[in-house]
């Protein structure tokens, strides 16, 4: 079996007496999406700028793409690309600019460090913006251009610190979809994020993230099944919702349970969701029982989360914004015990 | 693995590509003026000014200018290599500010995982304000000449007394990397900044002679190196004088040693300071 290309054994970091990680294990596959989910102040930002090299852990050890990321630093840097929390584009510069700079950097000649910039940019779509300043593009358009930035030296590894933070569903969506294309070429990504859905949409393997440690990792559907798998929820007038719950019996995982009140009928079908909704579509038709309502419902990452940690991820954010914008490591947070 | 395969460059090359890399910031850093020259002409007000103040306000009030200056012009034949090696120091505080900015931005988080020297971005950083701040020095000898400032002692004096401008200015370019990287916090980088020259600046022969001093600032105006260059930026500018306080040759060896000290202190320090961000 092939190592992988990025592993982390026991990682730690602290500054001053704030542990903002605490023992990261992390083994991601060449070529797959690996995300990293938690909330602020979980410790996705240092562990990324430990792995890019930006900082050195207090103790345990870290490998990408073969180089151990404090000893070998020097050599691992021109096979890794950043995209940081912020844009980090030169306003006054333009985007052709911008990129060709970084091409420099990476020490690509002159000549191929422009074909390198317009070939990202055609890319990313900002083509006709080439010869604009950066001050004049809008915010999706910045944190391209620094994606693009990101990708000039053709990294085989590929950080993304919240790279959707702050931007607006479409510019999202345009995204996801570079991060798919990636994906696709063969780029191995590591991306950190707190939204749930983005995880979900383009990661092939989650680590959930919580206070400086990993406390779960597996795909999107490991992850769920965890909780439980799916849920068909069905609605039926009110005189039929006992019937019908005698009807459906030992169709799914579990038994029905009703909620009489609500006229609602919820059965666990684990992954047989498709066959369980079409026979109790042909069993209450049957019985002549109308349908009002019926759905399978997928539990989110958000379920995920509040029963690994016992508090929602969204909660957490909650607390952190009410506290100073400050940058992640400053933070501390303190667990809500439930 | 590839790893195995892979050796770090050698020193030379390593000397080569961090020169390069240093060059390309410095270009980056030099686009701002260009695509925001307002900034160079906010830049000029306040030496402009200081020159304009100097000249016009002090004027005839200042004591102890040697009469054989006097009799060149007057004050301001005083004042101007003095106020140019103050423009030196006070220009290099860019230095500080543009680092704190390139931080707060995030920019030097991506300059630390590119491939790049990590002495790059300071070097690139000092480089272009010393570009800058050699505009800013013709400028600032285009108004002396038009308020009565003139050289008197020769073409190669002439550009002798800029190369020594330059190096003042580059040495507390460093300086003021490392303010920054200790500070941090943009405004905080600009307090300390000014706080620290401001003084020194102030004790010192610059912009009035030592000897009106009050006695203890005497004893650090006599020993401080902004006194030993402006001084020595006098002699270049019109020949010996009587309040030298040594030698062309002297003044030469403790201006160079002061800049030299400087440079082998802070850069190594500014390097550290960079390498060890968080």
């Amino acid at each position: 079996m092939d190592q992988p290309i990025i592993s982390t054994d026991a990682l730690k970091k602290s500054f001053g007496d704030v542990q903002a990680v605490k023992g990261v294990d992390l083994a991601v596959d060449e070529g797959k999406v690996f995300g990293l989910l938690g909330p602020n102040g979980a410790g996705k930002t240092t562990t990324i700028r430990i792995l890019t090299t930006l900082l050195q852990p207090d103790d345990g050890t870290a490998s990408v793409a073969g180089f151990d990321v404090v000893r070998d630093a020097i050599l691992l840097r021109p096979v890794i690309g950043l995209a940081g929390q912020f844009a980090a584009v030169d306003e006054n510069l333009t985007g052709l600019e911008n990129l060709e700079m970084v091409g420099r950097l990476y020490h690509l000649p002159r000549k191929e460090a422009r074909r390198r910039a317009e070939e990202v940019l055609e890319r990313f779509e900002l083509a006709d913006a080439a010869h604009r300043t950066a001050k004049t593009y809008s915010g999706g358009m910045r944190r391209r251009l620094d994606v693009g930035a990101s990708l000039v030296g053709r990294p085989r590894v590929l950080f993304m610190d919240e790279p959707t933070t702050g931007l607006d569903p479409r510019s999202r969506l345009v995204l996801w979809e570079l991060i798919r294309d990636l994906q696709a070429g063969g780029t191995t990504l590591l991306l950190c994020t707190q939204y749930l859905e983005e995880a979900d949409q383009l990661c092939d393997r989650i680590g959930v993230i919580d206070l400086g440690t990993v406390i779960a990792e597996g795909t999107s559907t490991e992850l769920k099944d965890k909780v439980g798998g799916e849920v068909l929820e069905l609605h039926v007038a009110a005189e039929h919702v006992s019937g019908a719950a005698d009807r459906l019996r030992g169709l799914g995982s579990d038994e029905p349970a009703v909620d009489a009140d609500l006229r609602l009928i919820r059965i666990p079908v684990g992954s047989e969701g498709p066959r369980v909704l079409l026979e109790t579509v042909r069993r209450l038709d049957d019985a002549d029982v109308p349908i009002e309502e019926i759905a399978l419902h997928r539990p989110t990452l958000d379920d995920v989360f509040l029963s690994l940690t016992g508090h929602a991820a969204e909660m957490a954010l909650e607390e952190e914004a009410a506290s100073e914008p400050e940058p992640e490591k400053k933070k501390r947070r303190k667990r809500k015990d439930r | 693995m590839s790893a195995v395969a892979v050796r770090p460059p050698g020193i030379a090359t390593r000397a080569a590509i961090s020169v390069q890399d240093s060059l390309v910031v410095a270009r980056r850093n030099l686009m701002q003026i260009v695509r925001i020259p307002a900034v160079l002409v906010f830049e000029l007000v306040q030496p402009v000014m200081f020159v304009l103040l100097f000249v016009y306000v002090f004027a005839d009030n200042v004591a102890n200018v040697p009469p054989e200056i006097v009799a060149l012009g007057g004050y301001v034949m005083f004042l101007m290599p003095g106020i140019i090696i103050q423009n030196a120091i006070f220009g290099a505080t860019t230095t500080a500010i543009g680092i704190a900015e390139d931080l707060k931005a995030g920019f030097v988080d991506r300059f630390r995982s590119l491939p790049m020297a990590r002495s790059a971005m300071l070097a690139g950083r000092a480089t272009s304000d010393l570009i800058k701040n050699f505009i800013l020095l013709l400028v600032v000898i285009g108004i002396g000449y038009l308020v009565g400032f003139s050289f008197e002692n020769g073409l190669l004096n002439a550009i002798l007394m800029i190369v020594l401008v330059m190096a003042v200015s580059f040495a507390f370019s460093w300086v003021m990397a490392w303010i920054a990287l200790s500070v941090k916090k943009l405004e905080a980088v600009q307090a300390a900044a000014f706080t620290g020259i401001f003084p020194l600046v102030f004790m010192s022969s610059a912009l009035v002679p030592v000897e009106g001093m009050a006695e203890w600032v005497q004893v650090i105006a006599r020993n401080n190196p902004i006194t030993h260059w402006a001084n020595l930026a006098r002699y270049f500018a019109f020949g010996e004088f009587s309040t030298m306080g040594g030698t062309p040759e002297q003044l030469m060896l403790w201006s160079a040693l002061w800049i030299v000290g400087i440079v082998a202190v802070f850069i190594p320090l500014s390097i550290r300071l960079y390498n060890k961000l968080t």
